[in-house]
């Protein structure tokens, strides 16, 4: 059967090389090979959105591509949204307006709306929850989730 | 997962000698957001997954005079970004921006969509009314299947063992035309379709008559429908109610749906007539340049 396979990509701006069978998802090399298990497993087919990266500027569920796939690329994840000097304000708006309980789901959520926000930031609700529509949330009823995205939206437009 | 092997080809003809030499041992990986699914599952086996993301031929998004010809592995979110491909085919563009998560819209392409053969693919309908071909590559060479005989069944396709699909070839759009997708579903967002129709209508230079028109359905058959009695009942008659109802009411008697988890034979045949009407109306303001 085929042996690993040597992938070389970037991920949170490092150089990370990382061995991996054909069939694992980059969700699995993430967690289990590279050891960063702040991208989350829900569903495990792309119904739920609590795998999701950045993949070279677009946001994928990372459950439902091959980790092999990812040679070349540049990949952020939820441990590359906060910086040295402190949470990012989706970070922070998330915890000023409890838009969380479990957690499972806010790696995802944190990483999808920050996408939407470095491209749309004046995206308003309507455009917050279609763009999260990918991602689902068990304990808030997503309320929470939405204002403190507008929160974080309102905060970044202001520098 | 069981153990697979990947291999990601650069070039057309060594993808083609690959596929050929697994037979259907072999599948084409492009999004992968349903054949990973499918794998892990243990929905379909095989022993190589080969990535058509690095071949040239699979990865183009050309508009020309000649219409557009749209890689089997070009993602949903390229072919709504591209502000020229959106403008001439804002009826792609529903389904194309309306197909799962924006994460799956990131990863997912009509060419996989076409393959996969799922009844309920929301890019399949818009592709056949416009009169999409399907280009296809393989040990013998190439051929050319109307999009609307590639779905062979549900998760059956057109494909022979060693044949890729390459690309998706789609006319340039007639004179006064216009197409609209539209699907039911329950929720707003993320889910499979209950029933989704498409209609492309092309219009005289008045805008007041159909010079032709084609409806195609999706989720009420084994496979997407092209509904022809439907649109061919339009061509050449006034833009009327009683026209589009008429067009709405042969489309419903050419879907051949179920009663299953989503919804009743009953309620789907209802769902084709009142989307028929819907996205004619759509396509005609499309058409006339209203919208």
């Amino acid at each position: 059967m085929p042996g690993l396979v040597h992938v070389t990509t970037t991920i949170n701006g490092n150089q990370t090389d990382f061995l991996c069978e054909p069939r694992q998802s980059l969700l699995e090399c993430l967690r289990d090979v590279v050891g960063m298990t702040g991208s989350k497993e829900g569903c495990n087919d792309g119904n739920c959105g609590a795998c999701t990266v950045n993949l070279d500027g677009r946001i994928v569920c990372s459950c439902l591509m091959l980790g092999v796939e990812a040679q070349g690329a540049e990949i952020s994840t939820i441990e590359g949204v906060a910086s040295a000097d402190g949470l990012h304000p989706i970070q922070q708006a998330f915890l000023e307006n409890a838009a969380l309980q479990c957690g499972i789901c806010t790696p995802g959520f944190i990483v999808a709306a920050k996408s939407l926000l470095e491209n749309e930031p004046d995206a308003d609700e309507a455009r917050i929850r279609h763009w999260l529509a990918g991602n689902l949330c068990r304990c808030t009823g997503y309320d929470k989730i939405v204002r403190a995205v507008l929160d974080a939206g309102e905060k970044m437009r202001a520098g | 997962m069981r153990a697979i092997d990947y291999q990601a080809p650069t070039s057309l003809s060594d993808a083609v000698s690959i596929m050929a030499q697994h037979g259907d041992r072999a599948r084409a990986l492009a999004g992968g957001t349903d054949i990973l699914v499918q794998l892990r599952g243990g929905r379909r086996e095989i022993d190589v997954l080969v990535d058509t993301k690095k071949i040239p031929e699979l990865n183009g998004l050309n508009l020309s005079d000649g219409g557009l010809q749209l890689g089997a592995a070009v993602p949903c979110y390229q072919i709504y970004q591209n502000q020229a491909v959106a403008a001439a085919y804002p009826g792609l563009i529903d389904a194309a921006g309306m197909i799962g998560s924006i994460q799956i819209q990131g990863r997912a392409t009509v060419g996989g969509n076409l393959c996969n053969a799922a009844p309920s693919g929301d890019t399949i309908p818009p592709v056949i009314t416009l009169g999409g071909e399907a280009h296809i590559n393989g040990p013998n060479g190439w051929r050319t299947v109307a999009t609307e005989d590639f779905c062979t069944g549900p998760g059956r396709n057109a494909l022979e063992p060693g044949e890729l699909l390459v690309a998706v070839q789609i006319p340039a759009p007639a004179p006064n035309s216009g197409t609209a997708y539209l699907r039911f579903i329950p929720r707003n967002e993320m889910d499979i379709a209950v029933a989704g129709v498409s209609s492309t209508v092309a219009l005289d230079d008045s805008g007041q008559n159909f010079v032709s028109a084609r409806i195609a359905l999706a989720s009420v058959g084994p496979t997407p429908i092209l509904a022809t009695a439907a649109g061919d009942s339009l061509a050449g008659k006034a833009v009327s109610d009683d026209a589009i109802a008429e067009a709405g009411r042969l489309a419903s008697e050419a879907a051949t749906p179920i009663t299953d988890m989503r919804g009743t034979v009953r309620q789907r045949h209802h769902l084709v007539d009142v989307l028929t009407r819907r996205t004619l109306n759509i396509a005609i303001r499309r058409a006339r340049g209203e919208e």
